[in-house]
């Protein structure tokens, strides 16, 4: 295996039942990723993520950033064989690979694999950056060691799932339908208080917050666009974003920033309705870039 | 104590083998004389969890899925919980189905319900519903699902393919591809939004 010293790794899984297991670079075209001989359509989950990654790459980086974007993935339609290929994969490569990040995506949560995983990274002699969304989100909070990772990537049901140090998987976290906008700096306290929420997060809502050790140091709320709450896809492009800036070497605080402000800025300026998906969000993509720069006078 | 040597002792440890100490499992035979006692069913994956439901339901047992008990939990986990009298009965009715689950235990703890409420969201021409951390999202007109969000199990984005597109009413994805607790919740919110349509005469 070639890679470039200390590439940017995401690791998840393809939402169709016959994608290889792939640890390669890839690229983002139109709608459709590509890596190898194999392609997908962009339009939700990881290769959602990877897309605006790539993309985020592409327009704040220079062109040669992409080729250190790496993808360990797999097919997978929930029945996790795709699932424990890039668990088994992962605990294979780590040392040779030394990636000076990885961002943790859709994999069917699974605590066995992850404290395997996560002894694999503990043994690198540098420790890379550790980003974690969706299920592995899960399994990071589930397993008790989530004040391991350096950023989880929670919405604010996700982030009650967090508070409540009971609850497996959000689906049985108690009080969730109370979990609401005004009650999230106690949900993030008791997060923290817990031992089960990362050292920054970026807690995606009506209001965006991005927290650091259990503090609200930044809250982003306009452009406020409501549809964007339909749209499948949405957190996999924030994480994209606030990936691809992570792996450019950009501060913790003002990746989770500009993230915020180019995620919605996609939303503004795409038109959206309930309907849209995030390939019609992607379309304009540079464009919210061009608005994010001119916020901050670069 | 070093976080290396705390992964190291948790693999060690019961909870991540799956096994139970003694007095767990001595716990777990003795049998209950209380006519309310439940039993929980465990199964290989969460998708027989979702079809042993309807099947038992059906049959006009008691069958509700919950969360196992913390010993037991490897991730992405949900039990059917029955009543102990027909527990039996139920062991049969899914054996006939070629549903054999892998073990029958009496409740000795108490399970974690799962989010039960739903939250509806009107965008004028579509319909949102929410259940636990799943949304799905129809245009009131047609009954056209237009999206699915929410959820971290990679049945998710495969589920929201498969629904995207179809009518509400004529596709049942929801229930048969769900393999995870997010699938699942998926399938709930489905339901909620089958009940709303069709009381608002949609």
């Amino acid at each position: 295996m070639t890679t470039p010293a200390a590439p940017w790794l995401f690791v998840g899984t393809i939402p169709v039942a016959d994608f290889p297991l792939t640890l390669a670079p890839f690229t983002m075209k139109e709608t459709q990723l590509f890596s190898g001989a194999h392609s997908c359509p962009v339009n939700r989950g990881t290769p959602a993520l990877l897309a605006t990654a790539f993309l985020t790459c592409t327009y704040l980086g220079s062109g040669a950033n992409t080729s250190e974007l790496y993808m360990l993935a797999a097919g997978d339609t929930g029945k996790g064989e795709g699932s424990r290929q890039v668990y088994q994969r992962l605990v294979e490569v780590l040392r040779e690979l030394r990636p000076r990040g990885i961002t943790f995506h859709y994999l069917l949560p699974d605590v066995d694999w992850h404290n395997r995983v996560l002894l694999e990274i503990e043994k690198l002699p540098e420790r890379p950056l550790l980003v974690a969304d969706a299920g592995y989100m899960y399994a990071a909070k589930m397993s008790g060691y989530a004040a391991s990772y350096d950023l989880f990537t929670p919405d604010i049901g996700e982030l009650a799932f967090l508070a409540d140090e009971t609850a497996p998987h959000p689906f049985y976290t108690r009080h969730f339908f109370l979990a609401d906008e005004e009650q999230a700096e106690d949900l993030i306290v008791k997060a923290y208080v817990g031992s089960n929420a990362a050292s920054h997060m970026l807690v995606k809502g009506k209001v965006d917050r991005y927290v650091h050790d259990g503090k609200i140091v930044e809250t982003v709320d306009a452009p406020d666009v409501p549809v964007l709450e339909c749209i499948g896809g949405t957190g996999d492009t924030l994480t994209g974003i606030v990936s691809g800036l992570l792996a450019l070497g950009t501060d913790m605080q003002i990746a989770c920033s500009t993230a915020f402000h180019i995620n919605r800025c996609m939303g503004l300026l795409a038109r959206p309705t309930p309907a849209s998906s995030v390939v019609d969000l992607l379309a304009v993509f540079p464009l919210a870039v061009q608005k994010e720069m001119l916020r901050t006078k670069v | 104590m070093t976080l290396l040597s705390r992964l190291r002792s948790a693999f060690s440890g019961s909870i991540f083998s799956g096994r139970l100490s003694p007095a767990q499992d001595r716990r777990r035979a003795e049998p209950s004389a209380n006519p309310n006692a439940e039993a929980f069913l465990t199964f290989a994956g969460t998708g027989e969890v979702v079809q042993a439901e309807s099947i038992l339901q059906a049959e006009g047992l008691p069958a509700r899925v919950m969360a196992p008990p913390a010993t037991l939990r490897t991730g992405c986990d949900m039990v059917i919980v029955t009543s102990l009298m027909h527990a039996f009965r139920a062991v049969s009715i899914l054996k006939a189905y070629q549903l054999t689950p892998l073990q029958m235990t009496p409740v000795g703890e108490d399970l974690l319900e799962p989010v039960s409420l739903f939250q509806h969201k009107d965008f004028g021409d579509w319909l949102m519903v929410r259940a636990a951390n799943m949304k799905i999202t129809v245009e009131k007109a047609s009954g056209r699902i237009v999206n699915a969000s929410g959820g971290g199990c990679p049945d998710v984005p495969y589920l929201a393919a498969q629904l995207i597109g179809k009518n509400i009413y004529e596709t049942d994805s929801d229930r048969k591809d769900g393999q995870t607790l997010c699938g699942y919740a998926l399938h709930l919110a489905a339901q909620e939004l089958r009940r709303v349509q069709k009381s608002a005469g949609g």
